[in-house]
């Protein structure tokens, strides 16, 4: 009896002592823990943004149209000589788009060439039918849509921008047909695969869409 | 300049000239192939057509250092394919030329579509042949000769 009194007292002077402490502790570890992760989706929304910035420069967003053809230059017009998306977003036979580009830059001629050129499909549309970008959360959430991007999940996206053949190309563009060099997007190739890697390393998250 | 092997009309010929040299003027000027047109320039008219490993290309934009080992026939040589030679029946039979200059051009790019695409839609010949210009306008007779190459092919 005597013993079952003072485990008692004791247990309860453990938690008059202890007791604050540990509920105090708990909830700052948990504000905490919310801090960080608003901090680490922060992040992530920034590097979005940058990756963001190179998707809708017209590099990209040629090939990523919402349109059944392509676009051209940096005021994306209709591709010339009335090209076509056809099935597979490579033209058509007699007009495929390999009839002009090559696997490579042809610069004294103008026409730009890459492995594989081709659209990318409708469901990665970075444009809408008026011609004019999506909104950032909208593209992101095209972006990681696995029914719409090929199946892709965050080291799938990361591994496209790293080292997909067209997606490489719009930092090697080559010349115009009048000479100049073709603008680059406003990040270098590194620095679009280091914003990838953040904002999938942070979760991929996406803006609110508004 | 530099020595390039090429494989055209089955045949192999070798030429000597700058790498950018598109493949129009290396059969124009260099294999004295002139049936070959040159239009634009800009591979926006499509007289220039040829096919580079049965793909139809535009031969004005194409330097010769990216043609590689691929095969290249010309309207020379399409008549020894039974599609090309079809067409060409066709375009007989349908009296389609007026000026003709432009036809070489039709004529590859009719047979690239009709090796794809054997029983072509109206939609499908536009499409394919809408980036070959006639400026005779032939385009009626061009649709009638490949929808009777087509009947000729089954």
């Amino acid at each position: 009896m005597t013993h079952n009194r003072a485990a008692g007292f004791l247990l309860s002077a453990f938690f008059c002592t202890f007791g604050p402490w540990m509920i105090f502790s708990g909830a700052f570890g948990q504000a905490r823990d919310a801090r960080r992760s608003a901090d680490a989706r922060a992040q992530g929304l920034a590097a979005w943004e940058q990756v963001y910035s190179v998707l809708t420069h017209p590099r990209c967003i040629n090939c990523h149209t919402a349109t059944n053809y392509p676009q051209q230059g940096d005021d994306r017009r209709r591709h010339a000589a009335n090209v076509v998306r056809g099935p597979e977003g490579k033209g058509v036979p007699g007009l495929n788009c390999a009839s002009c580009h090559q696997e490579a830059n042809a610069d004294s001629t103008g026409v730009p060439g890459g492995h594989n050129w081709h659209l990318a499909p409708l469901s990665m549309k970075w444009q809408d039918l008026d011609g004019k970008p999506l909104s950032s959360a909208m593209v992101c959430r095209s972006i990681t849509n696995r029914s719409k991007n090929h199946n892709l999940d965050g080291p799938g996206l990361l591994k496209h921008h790293e080292d997909e053949a067209l997606v490489r190309w719009a930092w090697q563009p080559g010349r115009r047909p009048d000479g100049a060099m073709r603008t680059l997007p406003p990040l270098t190739h590194a620095e679009f695969v280091d914003a990838t890697r953040r904002w999938v390393e942070a979760g991929a998250p996406c803006p609110p869409l508004r | 300049m530099a020595t390039y092997q090429l494989n055209v009309n089955g045949e192999r010929r070798e030429v000597t000239v700058d790498p950018s040299t598109p493949l129009l003027w290396v059969l124009r000027e260099d294999l004295k192939m002139t049936g070959t047109k040159y239009g634009c320039g800009v591979s926006a008219c499509g007289a220039c057509t040829v096919h580079v490993a049965g793909v139809a290309t535009r031969s004005c934009v194409l330097p010769i250092s990216l043609v590689g080992e691929r095969p290249v026939v010309t309207i020379e040589g399409i008549g020894h394919d039974p599609v090309g030679r079809a067409v060409q029946d066709a375009w007989v039979e349908k009296d389609v030329v007026q000026c003709g200059y432009c036809q070489s051009g039709q004529i590859m790019c009719a047979v690239a579509l009709l090796k794809h695409t054997p029983k072509p839609t109206d939609a499908n010949i536009e499409q394919s042949m809408g980036g070959n210009l006639c400026r005779c306008g032939t385009y009626v007779r061009i649709r009638e000769a490949i929808k009777t190459a087509a009947e000729r092919l089954k």
